[in-house]
């Protein structure tokens, strides 16, 4: 093999260590790759090949769909549509200029607001939009853009929009409730997601369903008591009234009294579910559940049924009232309009604070507590309405006198406006009083008898009163119909004291012969021409209840009756505390 | 006028049976795997099939030369790799954050690849041309020669090539005798350089050896290419998950797995024993091309073929290596496996060239 090369240097053979050691590197090298084969492959293989199975099999979520939330009469008031989310990962993104473009014109955005999401920011996973309509989506992943993913969804709809939107509520962008129905309801509108299991490859697109782990539930749908009829009707009544009296919001509620079920909840300021950019707590409040006021005159029937019940008065007996002076230790009430004395009627009727207190003091000040108590002030109503407030009524055994008297009309206690709706569904029931309810209810829930049918009628009478000329809102009659109801005026506390704003309100049901309708109706603030109960509020309740009574085609109980000017319309006669 | 069996003993004769035979079958599982590893793209594998056909010219051209002609033009095809070079460092076109294409009219070449071959050519006929007189001087010389390429790759950046062509000169440099104390100098040198080199090294080179320790430190990031592989791998057991079955490269999470990785693809779909298979028959055109050497005729053709033969091991080990994740990520094609034109000339090339000196071993001699 040596011809030719005489250099032992140059003398190449497989043999001698130069041409070993080169084999046993070699081969050694080959045992290396072999072995490490051997232990990816054969004992690692299991770790290796659940590793490789955690990276393309993936349980996605399959969306259940969210119930309908539907009037008393099946009109839609929140649906589900199929919407899209529009999600991208970061480090897969890369855009050319006019893809920015194309995708930020899609998705309403400004082209660097896109860059900036894209760029900036922790994670790798952003959300560019969600809740975007799926033609839309489908046209975003026409562009093929990698990095770029949809997710199903639904998007909630309001058809009523502000009419509705404080009693049912919205949901957030995982179509969770956050307010009214959709939060007090969450748990049977919401069903249950489903679950897939799948393979995805790396830029996420779904290769293979491979099995179904859960199937989504999709959530119930909800039959409200509201009639959507009667809450467009207050809502606009409402707005007006807020609007008429330059007044900062207001809040109305209407009930069926014989079933206790709320036909109607409207809250001014209001806002759109459909379009909650901007928008503001004021907007948002939910005041006729969440706000609690002093209820000022509207809270005397209470004080006089509690007397009739004890057998201290009748509804003719008479109470002196003293000129309209009651001096209690170093403080004074005052009646506005003063008389020498009143008959209890005449008390309601012109809202007579001497009276009321005059009658209050011949109780003790546990019966008084107990009625409170009993028709519900100082407890929350629980109707699962987020934020519902119960109101203040202080133990008893702490009332001093001058207390215990203001209280009767209405001052130094605290309730929301559902509360006194419902409070004053005794006098319309014939003593009973029923629990609230959202949703539709065919049988009645059984009542509590709170004052006897006696009383209840005695106080309705009285209340009839107050809608006469002599009475402190004639404004509130309805034609062709008894109306009984009571004003009310109250001084706002601001800071712990008695400022000079001031909340007006009227409570009151038709027709008073056979009770079927009651509205509350509460007016904040009202910096108008007046802000008295009877001429701002009672408007109001006049014309909501006219056009509610013959919606439901309630047969009038006066029909003779024809509409009295209110004689004394005026500051006089409609002042109260 | 040439007989039928003039013309077979010039055309066919020279292909060696045992070199030919193990490059088809192994061609072949290259192209099984290529057609999964594109997503069942059969216009990929054409394009392949056409780069087979341009390479299979290649060899038989060089296998039908005489070494000695070879070794004629092994200066200016150096030199022209060289003037390549740089060229690629004052005009090369920029990728990827590194300078390697050179643009020649509508032609784009990476004459680090030519370089590869170049290399242990020229040094060997640097050999053949001192013949019997080689002293120490000529190591230097030669490793000059060795050097200057070397480190024009390495400036591009481009450390794997770079560590390649220097291994493929070295190959030469040791079976022309290179003296074992300047070996082991060599080595301790390198040794205590290495704090050095750390700190010349850039930082995604730091970062791949970084994650060759521990690859799970950045799983989405430098980590990602070795972590894949090796769960691609894992994942095809001893008997792989079949033809067109692994999940990894079809579902798009194996990076590069028509070229440097598809040895991830090849392990997954055929497992450990689809494995052997490949290195034992990597091992017979290694030890062929070895056996080949040692019967050379001329130094020359001693030197190439001794040099070409562990170039390919040496291609094997890095590529396989680093797929398994016990060698850094370094850009490596893996012999007939991988897709890509220039690789599959060049190693066509150098079967061509073990061939030929196998076939003109008895020329010389007579």
């Amino acid at each position: 093999m040596n011809v030719g090369v005489n250099s032992a240097r140059l003398n190449l053979r497989l043999d001698g260590w130069r041409s070993r050691l080169l084999l046993i590197a070699l081969v050694s090298c080959f045992a290396g790759l072999v072995g490490r084969a051997a232990w990816l492959q054969g004992f690692h293989s299991g770790f290796l090949q659940q590793k490789g199975e955690e990276r393309y099999s993936r349980v996605i979520d399959m969306p259940a769909s969210r119930g309908i939330i539907r009037d008393r009469n099946g009109q839609p008031l929140a649906i589900s549509t199929p919407s899209e989310s529009i999600w991208a990962s970061r480090e897969d993104v890369t855009l050319s200029p006019e893809q920015n473009r194309s995708l930020a014109d899609l998705l309403h955005m400004d082209p660097r607001e896109l860059a900036q999401r894209l760029n900036s920011g922790r994670g790798n996973f952003v959300y560019l939009k969600r809740q975007v309509a799926p033609e839309v989506a489908q046209q975003i992943m026409g562009l093929k853009i990698t990095g770029l993913f949809q997710q199903h969804g639904f998007h909630r709809a309001y058809p009523k929009g502000e009419e509705t939107a404080h009693l049912v509520g919205f949901t957030d962008a995982d179509d969770h409730g956050q307010e009214g129905v959709e939060l007090a309801y969450q748990k049977e509108l919401g069903g249950s997601a489903g679950a897939r299991r799948v393979i995805k490859d790396r830029a996420g697109h779904i290769i293979e369903d491979v099995e179904s782990i859960r199937v989504p539930r999709p959530g119930q749908d909800i039959a409200l008591s509201v009639d959507g009829r009667i809450q467009h009707l207050a809502y606009r009544e409402l707005r007006n009234a807020v609007t008429v009296n330059r007044a900062k919001a207001g809040a109305v509620v209407i009930l069926d009294t014989r079933t206790g079920e709320v036909l109607a909840l409207a809250n001014y300021p209001d806002y759109d579910p459909n379009n909650r950019e901007h928008l503001s707590g004021a907007q948002l409040r939910n005041r006729a559940i969440t706000d609690t006021f002093e209820p000022g005159s509207t809270l005397k029937p209470f004080t006089i049924a509690t007397a009739l019940e004890a057998g201290k008065v009748t509804p003719n007996t008479v109470i002196p009232t003293n000129g309209g002076q009651f001096t209690i230790g170093p403080s004074t009430i005052r009646d506005t309009h003063p008389f020498a004395s009143l008959t209890v009627s005449q008390v309601i009727q012109h809202s007579s604070n001497v009276g009321a207190a005059r009658i209050a003091l011949s109780l003790p000040s546990e019966t008084l507590w107990n009625m409170f108590t009993d028709v519900g002030f100082g407890q929350t109503p629980k109707l699962g309405f987020p934020g519902e407030a119960g109101g203040r009524v202080r133990p008893f055994r702490s009332w001093k006198p001058i207390e215990q008297a203001t209280m009767s009309y209405g001052n130094g206690i605290s309730v929301s406006l559902i509360q006194l709706a419902r409070a004053y569904t005794i006098f319309a029931n014939g003593g009973q009083l029923r629990p609230l309810s959202l949703t539709r209810v065919s049988t009645p829930p059984a009542g509590r008898q709170v004052i006897s049918a006696l009383t209840a009628r005695e106080v309705t009478d009285m209340l009839e009163l107050v809608v006469k000329p002599e009475g402190t809102a004639p404004a509130a009659q309805v034609k062709g119909y008894r109306v009984a109801g009571k004003t009310g005026t109250a001084h706002k506390v601001v800071g712990g004291r008695y400022a000079n704003r001031y909340v007006a309100s009227f409570v009151g049901f038709a027709p008073a012969s056979a009770p079927r309708v009651l509205i509350a109706i509460m007016i904040d603030e009202p910096s108008g021409s007046s802000y008295y109960g009877g001429l701002v509020a009672a408007p109001a309740f006049s014309a909501l209840m006219g056009n509610v009574l013959q919606m439901l085609a309630v047969p009038p109980d006066d029909p003779n009756s024809s509409l009295f000017d209110a004689p004394n319309v005026g500051t006089g006669s409609a002042e109260d505390t | 006028m040439l007989t039928i069996k003039e013309l077979r003993a010039r055309l066919v004769a020279p292909l060696d049976p045992t070199l030919f035979n193990t490059s088809l079958l192994l061609m072949a599982l290259g192209f099984v795997v290529l057609y999964s590893a594109s997503g069942s793209d059969m216009g990929k594998v054409a394009s392949q099939a056409r780069n087979l056909g341009l390479a299979f010219m290649a060899m038989w051209a060089m296998a039908i030369t005489p070494p000695h002609k070879i070794e004629r033009v092994v200066f200016p095809v150096y030199v022209v790799a060289l003037v390549a070079l740089v060229g690629v460092a004052l005009f090369g076109e920029v990728s990827h954050g590194a300078r390697r294409w050179l643009h020649m009219g509508p032609v784009r070449i990476q004459p680090s690849e030519l370089m590869k071959i170049a290399l242990p050519l020229a040094l060997a006929g640097y050999f053949e041309w001192r013949g019997k007189a080689i002293t120490w001087r000529d190591f230097v010389v030669a490793a000059m020669l060795l050097l200057v390429p070397v480190a024009l790759v390495i400036r591009q950046p481009d450390l794997g090539t770079a560590l390649l062509i220097a291994s493929s000169g070295f190959y030469v440099l040791y079976f022309a005798g290179l003296s074992w104390k300047v070996m082991g100098g060599l080595f301790a040198a390198g040794l205590a350089a290495m704090p050095f080199v750390w700190h010349v090294l850039h930082d995604y080179q730091k970062k791949r050896i970084l994650t060759l320790l521990d690859p799970s430190q950045d799983p989405l990031g430098a980590g990602y290419h070795t972590l894949q592989s090796m769960i691609a791998l894992g994942s095809g057991g001893l008997i792989g998950k079949g033809w067109l079955r692994g999940t990894q490269s079809h579902l798009d999470f194996l990076p590069e797995h028509t070229t440097d990785f598809i040895f991830a693809v090849f392990g997954e779909e055929f497992g450990l024993l689809g494995e052997m298979v490949f290195l034992a028959a990597m091992l017979v055109i290694i030890t062929r091309g070895l056996f080949i050497a040692n019967e050379g005729s001329t130094p020359f053709a001693r030197l190439v073929a001794g040099s070409l033969s562990m170039t390919l091991f040496t291609y094997t080990f890095v590529n396989m290596g680093m797929v398994s994740g016990i060698l850094p990520v370094v850009g490596v094609p893996l012999p007939f496996l991988s897709y890509g034109g220039t690789s599959l000339v060049t190693l066509f090339i150098s079967i061509g060239i073990l061939m030929s000196v196998h076939h003109h071993r008895k020329l010389v001699k007579q």
